[in-house]
């Protein structure tokens, strides 16, 4: 499995000062497959997907895609790396200079260069993949509310056709109903570009959906890894406290954020 | 020795500051000069900073201008000096008053406007989204703004000389009732190439400055409002002290024989 490996992490671990985030997490997703990051509020998921990203850079350990250690590749070997990826960010991140078509064009356009109007074409056609209508596309991201936001910012994730999808808590701050909408979109899109997905999440609703397997982050490392059907039978006591959502449990409140 | 350690601390952390925005300064110059350009982003920012800045630009320089010839003229009474006002005038708005006045008031304007606008695209992540979109930050964002305010400065610097000097011919002529065209014969004759040309290098340079520190501020600003706000403080708070530290230092390099 491991040669198979879209995405391999080996021992990743990165520090903020004396704060130990990530403490050596292995995690592997084979291609087309989804995996879900689910873990409490600092325990180092956002920072997993930055240093797969290329934002962060671990302190140790190596981050395999196709199996190239992409955090120690510069320059065109990046942005070969770079055009293989989307990302639809926790609060949309859509750039509020620019009116949504542009937002949804802009890798197409800045990246490929791609020309105005082929490009606001395919813009409209992925708006569309998401629900929303041509209608939306001369609006600016300010004028959305947060819903409509985060199908603009998954149309901007997919237009250019990424093998690797990142979800940075596609549902939070939205109601039970769009978030369910959200996750059926995400399920689709991925499904239809045959894409990998990491996506993280501490919403159990969204992890049913759209998870093939799932990974549980506690202090720093994957301390439960396995297919989504086995998340109620897991045996383990942290994972059992986590979906349930008791605040009676192994994991204790930590006051400080990551 | 707790009195050595409180001097040493900020002393220790400016110059760790000035280390890190010279760091950031390398890729950012880089970037300008390598290509791609972004020509949609350096024609706003050139209007932005250019454009948009000339009434402030302007209305400083007419009353600096205006100011100038009013002082130096209870001055130079006394000694019967009056016609020196002329060239008291042209030679200080040339020189110094128009670079760094224009300098101050675009610092205030435009260093904030990148802190505040590239620090709130950092706190909502829209500078990792340019990242994961193919785009180097740097190259979009950065090098836009660093080129435009180099390439825009001196023109406006040269403006703002026009009308300070205009504000000083207005007071001469219409107050401490000088000739107007010999005002402005014995201000042509009096100003030469040096002193047009080392306020406009000054502009440049401080526009460069301005650019490079606002980008920085913002750029690396964290943690929300509260982060975006002292970015900008800090911007306009660097980019003016090192305005008139680099003044000084050009002056230096100009003046001195």
């Amino acid at each position: 499995m491991s040669e198979a490996a879209k995405i391999r992490l080996s021992g990743v671990a990165k520090s903020f000062g004396s704060k130990n985030v990530l403490a050596g997490v292995d995690v592997e997703v084979a291609k087309g497959e989804s995996l879900v990051i689910i873990g409490g509020s600092g325990s180092g998921k956002s920072v997993t997907l930055k240093c797969i990203l290329g934002l962060l850079r671990p302190d140790a350990g190596q981050v395999f895609v196709d199996g190239v250690d992409v955090t120690r590749v510069r320059g065109r070997q990046r942005e070969e790396f770079m055009s293989k990826i989307g990302m639809l960010f926790q609060g949309g991140a859509l750039f509020d200079s620019l009116s949504v078509w542009r937002n949804v064009a802009f890798g197409l356009m800045q990246g490929k260069g791609l020309g105005a109007k082929e490009a606001r074409e395919l813009a409209i056609e992925n708006l569309q993949a998401v629900g929303l209508g041509a209608e939306v596309a001369e609006l600016f991201p300010s004028e959305l509310s947060g819903g409509m936001q985060k199908r603009v910012g998954l149309a901007r994730a997919i237009a250019a056709k990424p093998e690797i999808i990142f979800f940075d808590e596609p549902t939070t701050g939205l109601d039970p109903i769009m978030a369910d909408v959200i996750n059926n979109l995400i399920r689709a899109c991925v499904a239809r570009l045959g894409a990998t997905a990491i996506s993280i999440t501490h919403d159990m609703a969204s992890v049913r959906k759209i998870a093939d397997k799932v990974a549980m982050l506690y202090e720093g490392k994957v301390i439960w890894h396995g297919p989504v059907a086995d998340i109620d039978n897991s045996g383990n006591p942290y994972v059992d406290q986590f979906i349930h959502g008791r605040a009676e449990g192994p994991i204790g409140m930590r006051v400080r954020a990551a | 020795m707790e009195a050595l350690a409180a001097i040493g601390r900020p002393v220790l952390a400016l110059l760790a500051v000035i280390g890190r925005v010279t760091i950031f300064s390398g890729p950012a110059i880089g970037s300008v000069v390598s290509p791609p350009i972004f020509l949609r982003q350096l024609g706003r920012q050139l209007i932005e900073i250019g454009f948009y800045s000339l009434p402030v630009v302007g209305l400083t320089a007419l009353f600096t201008g205006m100011v100038l010839a009013l002082q130096s003229y209870t001055g130079f009474a006394r000694f019967n000096a009056e016609s020196a006002i002329a060239n008291v005038v042209v030679l200080s708005m040339c020189r110094e008053l128009g670079p760094v006045m224009a300098g101050l008031m675009v610092a205030g304007r435009i260093g904030a406007a990148m802190a505040a606008e590239l620090g709130t695209m950092r706190v909502t992540e829209q500078i990792d989204a340019l990242t994961t979109l193919s785009t180097n930050p740097f190259k979009y964002l950065i090098a836009p703004r660093v080129l435009a305010a180099v390439l825009v400065m001196p023109p406006l610097v040269l403006i703002a000389d026009v009308i300070g000097v205009m504000g000083g011919w207005l007071i001469g002529v219409t107050k401490l009732n000088f000739n107007a065209s010999a005002y402005i014969q014995s201000t042509i004759e009096f100003v030469q190439f040096l002193d047009v040309f080392s306020g406009l290098v000054k502009a440049g340079v401080f526009g460069a400055l301005i650019a490079l520190i606002g980008c920085y501020c913002g750029f690396n600003s964290k943690g929300g409002a509260r982060g975006v706000g002292a970015a900008t403080t800090n911007a306009v708070v660097g980019a003016s002290i090192m305005i008139l530290l680099s003044d000084y230092l050009l002056t230096e390099m100009f003046f001195s024989k």
